[in-house]
């Protein structure tokens, strides 16, 4: 059953009063009883949690657990499995994206993604940057957008003087890189980032963590990552996910990142954190 | 130099990855003794010697001591009509009237209506090559008016010539663009069809039942033995569609023939026929784009379509082409269904459009190997040349265009 109106129930709007001190109107994005099939089997199931704006939020958890499911429920990439099926909702800016009236395709031009693998397009340097602009309808100078946003992306230096080269001959940090700046060209409001760093070497995961705290200041990051550490670095918020006795994913506890690695308030979460098990 | 073992079992296993080897090899050997076979079996009768005889000895038809080459226009004309009927100088007059024609061209009327050389015996290369002097001998016991000369059948002549009764002056002109329509037909009607349903089939296309059912059966049309298309061609193309196969309804058709056995219906059939090749080969092209790529494009907030046309289509590209390449080769070479779809057997005039009469390629040499003459299968031989170096020649374009796309991609 789809959960069609965005409408808060009190208990809801209560728990994002209390968690975030500055309330409802710094929510990015929050699901409300998520829960993601794939064909028969249960993926992740009653997922209640709240994205701060313009803020890293990290998603930590065993594998298995749905962190990716719930992820890639935020921009409905999902909808690409044929067997997915999701229940509950999830409200961006008010709005349920599983709403029959929402097109697929404008959530994605709006909450952007960044995937595991580096996969920049078989095209030029500059056309992986102008060419999701370009067909989203972008009427401004395209040359200008593709110098600031490679420069937002602190990748200007290292490709200006080959733009036109192919961006499968860029390292892979650079080529994430481009994907980050590729995902931001759209100028979205979120930026979806699947373990970004998982196929790097140490130094490139570090420039992608550098960005990612530059990019913070302009947009709602949600990272899933496997590397702790990473998590506590980076991230001012961490949700830790679980797998139950059925293999399906769920939520444990959501909160500052600080909390949660300092002072966790389940067991589970500290047997997680402190290296017990996972 | 002594091998130290620290594993005695490695030896043996080194052993049987040798005799699987030599046997992969020995698959390798037999096929290229199998084509080595076949070109040269092709190549033993397309050259060779030949004894040729003359109904009038071409020195005899000098004029005043001067020999045949170099007499002029006049004279030619003169001896022409001295020698033939007159109901075929009135042909030839029909034709083209003797006052347009240049001495050239009544140079070779005279050679082939006068002089009238026919080839009596015909050698392989490989006889011609070793047994030259019993060859010499039997043509002075058995010819004595023959001379004897070394002749490639495949040559520009047997190029552009058209179609002729007489083996000396046949050629494979009209079956070369009678094949050369068909193809591009077949093509520009296949291609479109082919790549639309493959795109369909695995970007739209749901696993219902109905969708996996046409996939089923696009698979099982691809093993259907030719001739029945050709006889789908018939039923459907000649037959049930020949108003506008024989261009009637363009108004453009061959009056002298007005019916659907054109280049157009033999086209169509053959685009029916390479259809399940190419939407087979463009499916598996499309599967292969990486899934990554879709997602960064849907990602991006493209639509189906952007991701296909941007994405898919063109990292698809090369192996759509290559799928295309087999379906060139499979259509260039199919004869059957032509067959019944009714190819010429007897074509002198070149094809102008897609409502014109067709033979192609195959047909021709089908013909040709199935007259009881010596020299028709030495014609065959060299149209089998022809066939296989236009052949490579179209699937060298289609490959060039394939490396381009690869390189841009």
């Amino acid at each position: 059953m789809n959960f069609i109106s965005p409408i808060f129930t009190h208990t809801q709007v209560q728990q994002c009063l209390v968690d975030t001190p500055a309330a409802a109107g710094n929510c990015a994005i929050e699901t409300h009883d998520l829960t993601i099939y794939y064909g028969d089997f249960c993926a992740v199931r009653d997922i209640n949690l709240h994205v701060e704006l313009r803020k890293i939020t990290a998603f930590i958890g065993p594998s298995g657990c749905g962190k990716s499911t719930v992820l890639r429920a935020f921009n409905r990439m999902n909808d690409l499995i044929p067997s997915a099926r999701v229940e509950g909702a999830v409200l961006f800016g008010g709005q349920n994206i599983y709403a029959p009236t929402v097109d697929a395709v404008e959530v994605r031009r709006r909450v952007g993604m960044v995937f595991q693998k580096p996969n920049p397009f078989p095209k030029s340097i500059y056309e992986n940057v102008a060419w999701g602009a370009r067909i989203n309808g972008y009427r401004g100078n395209l040359d200008e957008l593709v110098e600031r946003t490679l420069r937002h992306a602190a990748l200007w230096d290292e490709v200006k003087d080959k733009l036109q080269q192919s961006a499968l001959a860029l390292s892979g940090g650079q080529q994430q890189r481009l994907c980050i700046a590729r995902a931001i060209a759209i100028e979205p409001e979120i930026i979806l980032m699947d373990e970004p760093a998982s196929a790097l070497d140490p130094i490139a995961t570090l420039r992608i963590e550098e960005l990612m705290r530059t990019l913070a200041q302009d947009y709602t990051i949600i990272v899933v990552t496997h590397n702790m550490q990473q998590a506590a670095r980076v991230s001012d918020y961490t949700a830790f996910f679980m797998v139950d006795e059925n293999r399906a994913g769920y939520m444990v506890e959501q909160g500052h990142t600080r909390e949660i690695f300092t002072n966790p308030k389940d067991k589970r979460t500290e047997d997680y954190i402190t290296g017990r098990f996972g | 130099m002594t091998r130290a073992h620290f594993d005695p079992r490695t030896l043996h296993r080194h052993r049987a990855a040798g005799i699987w080897s030599t046997l992969f090899l020995g698959a390798i050997i037999i096929a290229i003794v199998a084509l080595g076979a076949l070109l040269y079996d092709i190549v033993d009768e397309s050259f060779g010697l030949v004894a040729i005889e003359n109904r009038i000895d071409p020195a005899s038809l000098a004029r005043d001591g001067m020999p045949l080459e170099t007499l002029d226009k006049a004279q030619l004309v003169e001896i022409l009509t001295g020698h033939i009927s007159a109901g075929l100088l009135r042909r030839l007059e029909n034709d083209l009237p003797f006052e347009e024609r240049d001495r050239a061209n009544v140079y070779a009327l005279v050679l082939e209506r006068v002089v009238e050389p026919k080839i009596v015996k015909t050698w392989s290369l490989t006889d011609s090559l070793t047994n030259r002097a019993a060859i010499e001998a039997e043509v002075l016991a058995e010819y004595p008016q023959a001379r004897l000369e070394f002749h490639a059948w495949i040559n520009s002549t047997f190029i552009q010539s058209p179609q002729s009764s007489s083996p000396e002056f046949a050629g494979v002109r009209t079956a070369i663009l009678g094949s050369l329509w068909t193809i591009v037909i077949t093509i520009a009607v296949a291609f479109p069809i082919g790549v639309g349903a493959a795109i369909y089939l695995e970007e739209y296309a749901s696993d219902t039942l109905v969708n996996r059912v046409i996939q089923t059966n696009i698979n099982n049309l691809a093993g259907v033995p030719s001739i029945l298309y050709g006889m789908l061609g018939l039923a459907i193309f000649v037959r049930g569609l020949e108003p506008l196969t024989s261009g009637a309804w363009l108004g453009a058709g061959d009056p002298t023939t007005a019916n659907g056995r054109t280049v157009l219906s033999a086209g169509l059939t053959l685009a029916l026929l390479v259809l399940p090749l190419l939407i087979i080969n463009a499916q598996e092209a499309i599967k292969a784009v990486p899934a990554s790529l879709r997602q960064a494009s849907y990602g991006l907030g493209a639509t189906r379509w952007q991701t296909i046309w941007h994405h898919v289509l063109p990292n698809a590209l090369p192996g759509i082409l290559t799928g295309t390449i087999l379906a060139i080769s499979r259509a260039i070479g199919e004869t059957a269904p032509l067959v019944v779809v009714g190819a010429s057997a007897f074509v002198a005039l070149d094809p102008s459009g897609p409502f014109s009469k067709f033979t192609t390629l195959p047909i021709q040499i089908y013909q040709w190997t199935t007259r009881p003459q010596d020299q028709y299968r030495n014609l065959a031989a060299a149209a089998i040349l022809v066939l296989l170096v236009l052949l490579l020649s179209l699937n060298a374009a289609a490959i060039l265009l394939r490396n381009r796309y690869r390189r841009q991609g």
